[in-house]
């Protein structure tokens, strides 16, 4: 297209005064926005290719840079903003859907910052976490209705598998293939030190991570990648994945370029091959033939682990969840439309699913009121970005909540959403070698250490706040949030109170 | 403004509890005396008390105590109650008036047996047919609410300071070998006759000195075992965990005090593999029914009781033996009020229950962990 009616989307400002020339931001950025130029002796920059990542910024050792907006604009106009009339000429151009990553964008309201939590004063004491003892471990699995005990109290109840995890995170599937071998050390390294789990995704289980097993959670995808008897074995449990928040009802891709030889023998494709993931599992067109699938995982684990069913947050969720349940699930992960992704078509991104917020509470709710609730566990994921949005999450109905996003960018993500390109200057989301060791695998796990470690302190401050020195006892305990600038019905079905009352 | 039974309300309180263990009966001025001691623990918004062996002549019988706001509440509760039951005796129950006592509703009581053949309709047992009527009529019948609901025991409740609850409702003239009593601090409400202690469930009544921080959560989960939480007050839920642990599921009272307030994973982590089995799977399968927040409680069943505090003790709860009678109270002082040198006296840890048994219906002795010097 000989036409390009696009203007730079940021723009680098560069310090003359402070610029050494260096050349680390050259070195550093994979979009090859900087170069040295020869005739004027100082660095450049070309604004086209910026996709203000910040690792120039962050690298740069003299601090000699920094990336703005850019700011030229259209004329104002509140109907067709600048977003809009950018990606009509991109199409225009293209004739291609958009791609994008790492989450939607849109200013949908965000309602864990509409409510706000309860806290004790004198007629319940507050408990302090660093005197009294404070529980958060939890257990992930099917829970029978009662014990049944011999005469000697010998436990008779064949216990249904459990996921043990000592703070009530996980963190969320991210396969090998949309981040690097180095993230996925990171994160597995991390999940074992903490006591929690993290998840394949669907990329399969590399070989150098099962001996994180106990501490892992693989996907059996539409695609099946890397999926055998094995792979399911070595880990602590399977999770059926249907949909994901970013993009409910439609399948992935990992273009062939990023199938190197080792993702190639983890996904178990060949080399160069593009990975497409169905939108449908091709054997899943009811909710019968996931319980099918359900039990078959069960057999091929021998009923010793724990198998979920991941669906992304859309309007019927609560039903859905239900269909599940009975087919068998042992947990259910729901997936809000905030969720991140390493690509996927912007519109459905921005427009498809509900917020979890939502989903979680009408869920909780409809199992509930079936009476099959305590049967089975909810994880909820999409957009968790801090210690008091789990806090919100359990109290509306959530046993642990994933996290990926937020793991990204503890890891050093800076949410330039350009996952999709493979040129992660981070070192995360992508398979290029030079960049995929700027990511240290021993750095990264600790940083995810301190970060789950931190909200754990921080949970437990909340809960002793709410004189609860156990997280089951916050869960589905709607009665510690109370909500601000809801309208009534929105209140009704987060199931809480306006502030106030 | 919401009225309680609308919102739940947090409060304090007082409690205290007495039983012979050799099942003999004494008159309800003991536990008044005692309750009384702890006058400034309540605010005079609410005193009640539970007694087990009153009402020796109908001891096969359910007995209804029932508080009507008017007389359509009554009339359309005795039409419901006569079209399921068999009555074999009704009455007001006598009261005393007295000034301290004011606004109190129509109370009445009624011995009955479930018809049989409505009872063979439902397909429910005899006390699942009579704990689906309690709830029916609290959920129904506007003005009507059944505050007691078992066979040869009774819970008088009232606005209004214990030892002024015991004059009106003359409690000096039943004999019980099991008395409970509460005092009601509640911080936010006028007060409302069926928001005072104890709460009943057929057999199982309960005081409460404290607030369930947990409660949401436990009155969800018991709302999947068909439970119904009508009175958005926290200690409702104790009643109805028993209920379904000791009754429907038949656990063993000490495991269930293990429910209510279970070890801490680091102590089950170190316990040998049977009692680990035991308790983690305790703990799994029951984790939403651990009250949580400050508590000591006495639940009272027909051949005992148990008292206990939360996991970190965040309310005061004494115990005491002396021969055949077990004494236990928030205060040390409302027993010494009515057994002036106990043989035993001791401050239970949090968690470790009092359990109080009949002597002829079980030989254990009170169950204690670790005795300290009160």
């Amino acid at each position: 297209m000989s036409l390009n009616y696009l203007t730079p989307e940021f723009k680098v400002i560069r310090d003359y005064d402070l610029c050494i020339n260096c050349k680390v931001c050259m070195r550093q950025c994979a979009n090859e926005v900087h170069s040295y130029d020869e005739q004027l002796y100082k660095m450049v920059a070309d604004d086209f290719k910026c996709v203000n990542c910040q690792r120039c910024v962050v690298m740069c050792p003299t601090h000699a840079l920094t990336i703005i907006n850019h700011p030229q604009d259209f004329r104002q106009h509140a109907n067709w903003s600048y977003d809009t009339i950018r990606d009509i000429y991109r199409q225009a151009e293209t004739g291609a859907v958009l791609l994008t990553a790492m989450g939607n964008d849109k200013p949908y309201p965000i309602y864990w910052d509409k409510m706000v939590v309860n806290a004790s004063q004198v007629t319940n004491p507050s408990i302090d976490p660093l005197r009294e003892p404070m529980e958060l471990r939890v257990y992930i699995g099917r829970k029978p209705d009662k014990i049944e005990l011999d005469e000697n109290l010998n436990v008779k109840t064949q216990m249904p598998p459990q996921l043990k995890l000592e703070v009530p995170i996980l963190f969320s599937a991210m396969s090998y293939g949309s981040i690097s071998y180095n993230a996925h050390a990171s994160l597995s390294r991390a999940a074992e030190k903490l006591g929690i789990c993290y998840n394949t995704g669907e990329g399969g289980l590399h070989k150098d991570f099962r001996k994180y097993g106990k501490n892992t959670i693989v996907q059996v995808a539409s695609g099946r990648f890397g999926v055998n008897r094995e792979y399911l074995n070595t880990a602590a449990a399977v999770e059926i994945k249907i949909g994901q928040g970013a993009k409910p009802g439609i399948g992935g891709h990992l273009p062939g370029e990023k199938v190197s030889e080792d993702v190639s023998e983890t996904r178990m494709i060949p080399v160069g091959s593009d990975a497409i993931s169905p939108a449908p599992h091709h054997d899943i067109y009811s909710i019968e033939d996931l319980s099918q699938l359900i039990f078959s995982l069960k057999e091929a684990t021998d009923y010793k682990k724990p198998v979920g069913v991941k669906i992304a947050a859309v309007n019927n969720v609560a039903a859905i969840a239900s269909g599940i349940a009975r087919a068998g699930a042992d947990y259910i992960a729901i997936d809000g439309f905030r969720g991140g992704t390493g690509a996927a078509p912007k519109r459905i991104r921005d427009n498809v699913g509900i917020p979890i917020e939502f989903a979680i509470a009408s869920v909780d709710s409809r199992l509930r009121s079936e009476g099959i609730r305590h049967t089975v566990s909810l994880i909820a994921s999409g957009s968790i970005r801090n210690s008091a949005d789990i806090i919100k999450a359990i109290a509306l109905g959530a046993d642990a909540v994933y996290i990926g996003s937020a793991a990204l960018i503890a890891l050093g993500c800076h949410m330039c959403q350009k996952c999709n390109t493979g040129k992660c200057n981070w070192g995360i989301a992508t398979q290029d070698p030079y960049l995929v060791k700027r990511l240290n695998p021993e750095i990264g796990y600790k940083r995810l250490v301190n970060l789950v470690t931190a909200w754990g302190h921080e949970i437990k401050e909340m809960l002793g706040g709410m004189g609860i020195n156990d997280i089951e006892s916050l869960k589905g305990n709607r009665l510690m949030l109370r909500g601000i600038g809801m309208t009534q019905k929105e209140l009704d079905i987060l199931g809480i109170l306006a502030a106030g009352e | 403004m919401l009225k309680e039974g609308q919102v739940r309300i947090p409060s304090g309180c007082a409690i205290s509890g007495m039983m012979d263990q050799t099942g003999a009966v004494f008159t309800g001025q003991k536990i008044a005396d005692s309750i009384a001691t702890m006058h400034d623990r309540s605010n005079g918004l609410g005193g009640g008390f539970a007694s087990y062996g009153i009402y020796p002549e109908f001891k096969d019988h359910y007995a209804f105590h029932i508080f009507y706001n008017d007389l359509q509440s009554r009339q359309e509760t005795e039409e419901y109650l006569k079209a399921n039951f068999v009555v074999a005796f009704e009455e007001k129950i006598p009261t005393r008036k007295i000034p301290q006592i004011t606004n109190a509703p129509l109370i009445y009581r009624y011995f009955a047996l479930p018809k049989l053949e409505k009872l063979n309709d439902t397909e429910l047992t005899d006390d699942d047919f009579i704990v689906k009527f309690v709830f029916d009529v609290n959920i129904k019948i506007k003005g009507a609410y059944i505050f007691s609901s078992g066979k040869n025991m009774g819970v008088f409740k009232a606005v209004g300071y214990p030892e002024d609850v015991a004059e009106f409702f003359k409690l000096e003239s039943y004999s019980g070998y099991i008395w409970t009593a509460h005092g009601r601090f509640p911080t936010n409400t006028p007060g409302w006759w069926g928001g005072a202690h104890p709460f009943n469930l057929l057999n199982i009544s309960v005081v409460h000195n404290g607030e369930l921080s947990s409660y949401d959560t436990n009155r969800k989960y018991l709302e999947e075992f068909g439970y119904v939480c009508t009175l958005q007050t926290d200690t409702e839920v104790v009643a109805y965990i028993f209920d379904l642990l000791l009754r429907k599921q038949k656990l063993p009272i000490n495991l269930v005090c293990k429910v209510i307030a279970s070890p801490l994973w680091d102590q089950i982590d170190r316990m040998s593999p049977k009692e680990k089995a035991l308790y983690s799977s305790l703990k799994i399968i029951y984790s939403k029914a651990l009250l949580n927040g400050p508590f000591s409680i006495i639940v009272t069943f027909e051949d005992g009781f148990v008292a206990i505090n939360d996991r970190i003790k965040l309310r005061p709860l004494t115990a005491a033996q002396n021969g055949d009678m077990i004494y236990v109270a928030s205060e040390e002082s409302a027993i010494r009020e009515v057994c002036k040198n106990p043989e035993k006296i001791w401050i239970p840890r949090g968690g470790e229950p009092v359990v109080a048994k009949l002597k002829q219906t079980n030989t254990n002795e009170i169950y204690e962990s670790k005795e300290v010097t009160a």
